[in-house]
Parts: C-alpha cells; structure tokens; sequence
C-alpha cells in the first residue's frame, strides 16, 4: 500500500518525502481532530484519562 | 526459490523475479534505485542491495541469473510466491498501521483532548459569568450555609454554577464546576456529584476532575497539602476551604532533607485523620463511594460542618485507585464587587 502511493507521487525524492509528509499530516489530523473524538465516547472507558468518580 | 550461485546464496534472484512480476512491465529489467519501493518487507531486498553494492562488477551476471531464475519458476509456483508475498507485506502494513493509529489515539487522549476539553471549559465559563451579570444565580441563592442537608435545588446536568480556584497549581487557575459527573460533564469541567451537597453547605460539597487530559483540571491533586487553600465562588458567596491532615507534621516533613524520606512523611501529614476521623487525603478503591458521604467514610454519622471533597484517578495514566483530597470550610465571604478574598493574589476580602 505505502509502496503503492510512493511511487504515484511525482517528483524527485525530496519532493516525495515532503508529499508523504503532507499526507501523514494529514491523515494525523483526520484521525485526531474528527475520528477519535467522533469514536471515543463510543468507545469502553479507557484507564489512560479513566474514570476519575467514586461511585461508578 | 533462492539458488545456490558460486559458493554462496543467491538471494537477488528471488527477491528480483516475485516483486518483479507485480510491477508494470516497463519498470522490469531497468535497474531500481535503492528506496525506490520502502514498502518491500524482509531480509531479502536488504540482502539483494548489499549482494549488488559490494559484489561491483558482477551486475552482469545477476542481471542474467535474474532471467534464469525467472525461466526456473513455473507459471503457477510463480503465481502462488507472489500473492505470498503480496498478502504477507500487507499484512505486515496493516499491523504497523494498526500500531502507529493505537499510539496516535494515546496522543490524542493525553494531549488534543484538552484543547477541546479547554474549549468546553471556556464556553461554560462565559456562560457563567453571563449569567450572574445578569443577575442569574442557578443556584437561586440557596447555598447558604446552613441550609439543612437534603435541602437542594435542582440544577440541570451540564450547567455551571461556581467557579474552583486552587492557588496552590498556579495563580490563575479557576475552573468552572459543572453539574453532573457523567463523561460529557467532566469533559467540560470539574463535575459535582449531583447527590452531595453545595458550596458551603454543611455536610460535602464533592467534584471529580480529571487528571491526565480532558482539561485536566485535578492533575496536579498529589501537590496539595495540609492548609492549603481551595477557594469556590457562587453568585452569592467566596468559600474558602482549607485542606485536612495534620499541618504540624506537615510542617516538620517538608524540613526533612531526603526527598524519599519527605515525601513518605508528607504523606502521612495527609494521611493523618482529624477529630472526625476525616482525612486529608486518601487512596482508595474505585467503588469508596462512602468517601463523598456528608462525613465522609462514616456514612450513618451527623454532618455538623461543611467540607469540601475532591476526587480525581490515581496514579496518573491509570484508573485502578481514586485520590481523594478532603478540605474544611474555614470561613465564607459575601461577593463585593470584583474584589477577590484575600487567599487569591491580590485579594482583600
């Protein structure tokens, strides 16, 4: 997959890289700002920001 | 598959011929660039790069072992390698995904949770402020201090109604505590169990925070000690609280040079009952619902003074115990104006 969208990306190396940062960046983003927030009240409590009541 | 060539393996050949049948047909026999496919998974393509790098010279004759190996592969033994191969390197894509997405979402919950955590938190305050300019009080005035327990209004789920100030974890720190402690309430600040009682009355005012991301309002809730101040605000009222636990030893533990020594003894300052048997601060099970009780820990007991409880997740990163700091009322002020009590930088009230 990654091989894949490497060699669709035109340019020489340099700009190959700073497109596939983009592309991380972007992705990231997605996930962070829109999926996870989107996800997580959907998701079983997690112990990492847990539950902080006593009576649950 | 990989072939025996002058007294060594051969490894060029088989890494050549299987990625080879997957590319377009023009790139076949033009000679790759080094990275130019960062996809390819296994020892096979490292070992063909060095095979080609050291062995100068000898390109021609990897070029046409290349084409030998090709001739030796069956149609169907070739078909079958391939899609091996192909289902091995998305498998081994679709794992480290999985892990780079899972260490993102860590990212996400420690840290970009509290910008939108903040943003909530920043709404609820102005909503606050609004109202009481207003004239508006969701408490309708009734957090008075000797309102007999039991006696409460409702408040809706979600609403602010008083603001937190803890000097002691920074100047400028004030949250605005929100009815309800359900996960949407405390994403937008410290929540009030909705059964415990109000700001100054007799009996427990208690709120849960966070600790690590969500706002983290109670993050630093391991850093209070015995007297330090917790102020809360209503449309009415400044409530100044003073956290429990024995000053006295507290005084003399934080003399002690040891760090590990003064650590262990301010915390058994903290841990230290008062006359009540109430604490300062406490570790205790997810399920100590008793720790929010109108005297805490003694469920059938007459409340006969207003305390302040708060709660948050401990240790930090973790859900498997609560921290439970306990505080006392020390005295309560009437709002003047925007004149602050004198336990807030520069107050004089």
């Amino acid at each position: 997959m990654y091989g894949w969208i490497w060699r669709r990306l035109p340019g020489g190396t340099a700009l190959r890289v700073l497109q596939a940062l983009l592309l991380i960046a972007l992705v990231s983003a997605l996930l962070l700002f829109v999926v996870f927030p989107y996800l997580e009240p959907r998701l079983p409590e997690n112990p990492l920001t847990g539950p902080v009541t006593v009576d649950r | 598959m990989v072939g025996k060539h002058r007294g060594g393996w051969d490894f060029s050949a088989a890494a050549e011929t299987p990625a080879g049948a997957l590319r377009p047909r023009k790139r076949r026999g033009s000679r790759r660039r080094r990275g130019d496919h960062p996809g390819s998974v296994g020892p096979h393509d490292s070992d063909q790069h060095r095979g080609s790098d050291q062995d100068s010279g000898s390109d021609q004759d990897s070029g046409s072992d290349r084409h030998r190996g090709s001739d030796q592969h069956s149609g169907s033994d070739q078909d079958s390698d391939t899609m091996l191969r192909r289902f091995a390197r998305g498998a081994g894509e679709l794992l480290l995904t999985c892990g780079a997405v899972l260490l993102l979402f860590v990212v996400y919950e420690v840290w970009v949770s509290n910008v939108f955590a903040h943003h909530k938190q920043a709404q609820l305050h102005r909503q606050l402020a609004t109202a009481w300019q207003r004239g508006q009080d969701p408490l309708k005035g009734q957090d008075r201090l000797n309102l007999p327990v039991g006696k409460q209004v409702v408040l809706p789920t979600g609403q602010g109604f008083a603001n937190l100030y803890i000097p002691e974890f920074g100047k400028d720190f004030a949250r605005t505590i929100v009815q309800g402690t359900s996960d949407g309430d405390l994403e937008a600040g410290p929540g009030h169990y909705v059964t415990s009682q109000l700001p100054g009355q007799v009996g427990n005012f208690a709120v849960a925070g966070h600790r690590v991301g969500k706002g983290e309002p109670f993050l630093n809730l391991d850093k209070l000690h015995p007297g330090d101040t917790i102020v809360v605000q209503t449309a009415s009222n400044w409530y100044v609280y003073s956290v429990l636990g024995s000053r006295s030893a507290y005084a003399a533990a934080s003399k002690l040079a040891d760090p590990a020594r003064r650590a262990a003894a301010i915390a058994a300052a903290l841990a230290a009952p008062d006359s009540q048997g109430v604490p300062g601060r406490e570790i205790v099970s997810p399920g100590a619902v008793q720790v929010i009780d109108p005297v805490p820990n003694h469920p059938s007991a007459t409340a006969t003074r207003a305390l302040l409880t708060l709660t948050t997740c401990h240790p930090k990163y973790s859900a498997d115990k609560r921290m439970i700091v306990h505080a006392q009322l020390i005295r309560a002020v009437p709002h003047a104006g925007s004149v602050l009590p004198k336990e807030l930088p520069g107050g004089k009230i």
